[in-house]
């Protein structure tokens, strides 16, 4: 075994013990649903500040946007603007989500939308949007380890890594079943340690042994302009709608995902999430350079048919070999603590506003039951990259966001107004997702849908025409409805609850 | 109160300053052979903290610590 395997796997091993160990962390009675999901919603700036990092930095970040950036070339930077514009919504958002959680004792976005709205529906379909949504983001993350598997070659990339992913799941929800968010929790100071030193290692070491930024720039502008289907480090003006509403589109999406809720309610006062919307963009800076990745992989004649792997086979080309291993445990680590915190948030979910809508259990039961449902999150997302091919991995965070975007009107809009009747946001709802699936097949399961119209052609993100269409219908069906003067739902929250 | 929300419109610079690529979509002027496209939004992933750190002091509440 080579030493950058034995780094990698003591790493894990360590993260591993630190996982079960956390059930130790702060006194909590780990049976009751709000001190396993939510960690008993004592976490101060510190704590979230890693909890909030560790869950937006993710394999998405170290494979999916460089990988983008290898294969589109310009395009691939969105995800810069994405990071810049997705806090200061956070903070105007969140903030306000905080406080009316808190109040309310919310552990889920779903709750609140059933209290707003007085709509059990809409509570339903707010929460299956969610779950659904959160599968493929688990699955980017298990393409990540598995890109990392596949690299280390021998035992690791045994039938296409399934051993080792199975084994990496196996000890994910082991831990996670019985520590609950405190895990990943505590495991995310480990995790942002090695992303760090890795990065900052990548940006010093990888344009200093490639003959620095000019010359990496210049090779992949030659490389990518030769490329059969030719592309380029600019956009092109018909790719500029794509560009910005991919940002956009995905800067929305980005805090209503169940793990960032999960981890925003973690949060013991409102200003933790006020500082840590202000600090956390600091964070999209390490975002940018690993973007850059993408192209010091072109420059560094990395040829590879799956885009994914290229981040793994440039670490291993450009650093020692005990180095890579660290490097590798930064990715496996970094996917592992998201998608914990993704199916603790999922499984919340189904458990609140899904389960309990049909049969009441106990408290006891209700996190028994929640930590069974994160074993079937990590399942379902590791049969969704055995069995669904998508054009980038990327592809898997755009089109699961796409859909998760169709809750925006209900449970964004809905902190400030309640001018929308409930079932006018059921049927915007049901509108927005099947445009978006309608769209995702026409499309070949890629991010962006090229409409022709009176001779134009526009390319855009799939989630900003479903939401288009959605705000319509729901606005045109709310005006319908109150001239049939329908009687609204009643609204269980007061406006003294949101300052 | 009112005055205070007014901190608040700061926050629509990002979007502005990122969602346009047609103004920054060029590679001149290049930045340490890193062309104005890259660092000119990198620059605003750096201004938007900035930005937001003015919006907390800005609308803070006094008995807050």
């Amino acid at each position: 075994m080579s030493s950058g395997a034995i780094v990698l796997l003591a790493l894990v091993a360590g993260v591993t013990v630190l996982g079960f160990l956390a059930a130790r962390w702060g006194r909590g009675d780990l049976s009751n649903i709000e001190e396993w999901s939510l960690g008993g919603r004592r976490f101060g700036t510190f704590v979230s500040w890693f909890l909030l990092g560790g869950d937006l930095y993710t394999a998405y970040t170290f494979i999916a946007v460089p990988a983008l950036v290898y294969g589109a070339g310009a395009l691939g930077f969105f995800a810069v603007p994405y990071t810049a514009t997705a806090y200061p919504i956070a903070f105007v958002v969140l903030v306000r989500f905080w406080n009316i959680a808190r109040r309310r004792g919310y552990i889920t976005a779903a709750d609140f939308v059933r209290d707003r709205f007085g709509s059990r529906s809409l509570e339903i379909c707010v929460a299956l949007t969610s779950i659904v949504a959160a599968v493929p983001y688990i699955a980017l993350q298990l393409v990540g380890m598995k890109s990392v598997f596949m690299q280390l070659g021998g035992t690791f990339a045994w039938h296409d890594g399934l051993l080792a992913l199975t084994i990496a799941f196996i000890v994910l929800a082991a831990y996670t079943y019985t520590s609950g968010l405190r895990a990943p929790a505590l495991i995310a100071f480990v995790k942002d340690t090695l992303i760090y030193v890795t990065v900052i290692a990548a940006a010093v070491v990888i344009p200093a042994k490639l003959g620095g930024w000019a010359h990496i720039f210049s090779v992949s502008a030659a490389v990518l302009a030769a490329r059969p289907k030719p592309t380029s480090l600019y956009l092109q003006p018909s790719q500029y709608v794509a560009y910005a509403t991919m940002a956009l589109g995905s800067a929305m999406s980005l805090f209503i995902y169940p793990h960032s809720i999960t981890s925003v309610l973690a949060a013991k006062s409102a200003e933790v999430i006020r500082r840590n919307a202000a600090l956390l963009p600091i964070y999209s800076i390490l975002l940018a350079m690993l973007a850059l990745l993408g192209y010091c992989a072109v420059a560094a004649g990395i040829v590879s048919k799956d885009s994914t792997a290229i981040v793994p086979l440039l670490f291993a080309r450009m650093f020692p070999d005990w180095f890579a291993g660290v490097a590798f445990a930064a990715i496996v680590i970094g996917a592992l603590v998201p998608a914990a915190i993704m199916a603790i948030g999922a499984a919340n979910l189904f458990v609140s506003n899904v389960f309990n809508e049909f049969s009441h259990v106990r408290p006891r039961g209700e996190a028994r039951l929640a930590k069974l449902l994160t074993l079937a999150m990590c399942g379902c997302g590791l049969l969704i990259i055995f069995f669904v091919p998508v054009p980038y991995a990327i592809d898997f965070q755009l089109l699961g966001g796409a859909l998760l975007l169709q809750i925006f009107p209900s449970l964004v809009l809905g902190l400030w107004t309640r001018w929308f009747q409930p079932g006018a946001l059921v049927l915007g709802w049901a509108c927005g997702i099947a445009l978006s699936c309608a769209m995702m097949v026409a499309s070949g399961f890629s991010a962006n849908y090229t409409l022709h119209l009176f001779g134009f052609s526009l390319s855009a993100f799939i989630a900003i025409y479903a939401l288009i269409v959605n705000l319509a219908v729901a606005s045109l069906g709310t005006l319908a409805l109150r001239r049939g003067s329908l009687a609204l739902g009643t609204d269980g929250t007061v406006p003294g609850d949101y300052a | 109160m009112k005055g205070k929300r007014r901190w608040y419109l700061v926050l629509i610079l990002p979007f502005v300053g990122t969602l346009f690529p047609a103004f920054y979509n060029r590679a001149e002027p290049a930045l340490f052979g890193v062309p104005f496209f890259y660092w000119y939004q990198c620059l605003w992933v750096l201004l938007t903290p900035v930005m937001m750190g003015i919006v907390v002091l800005g609308t803070r509440e006094r008995d807050d610590v």
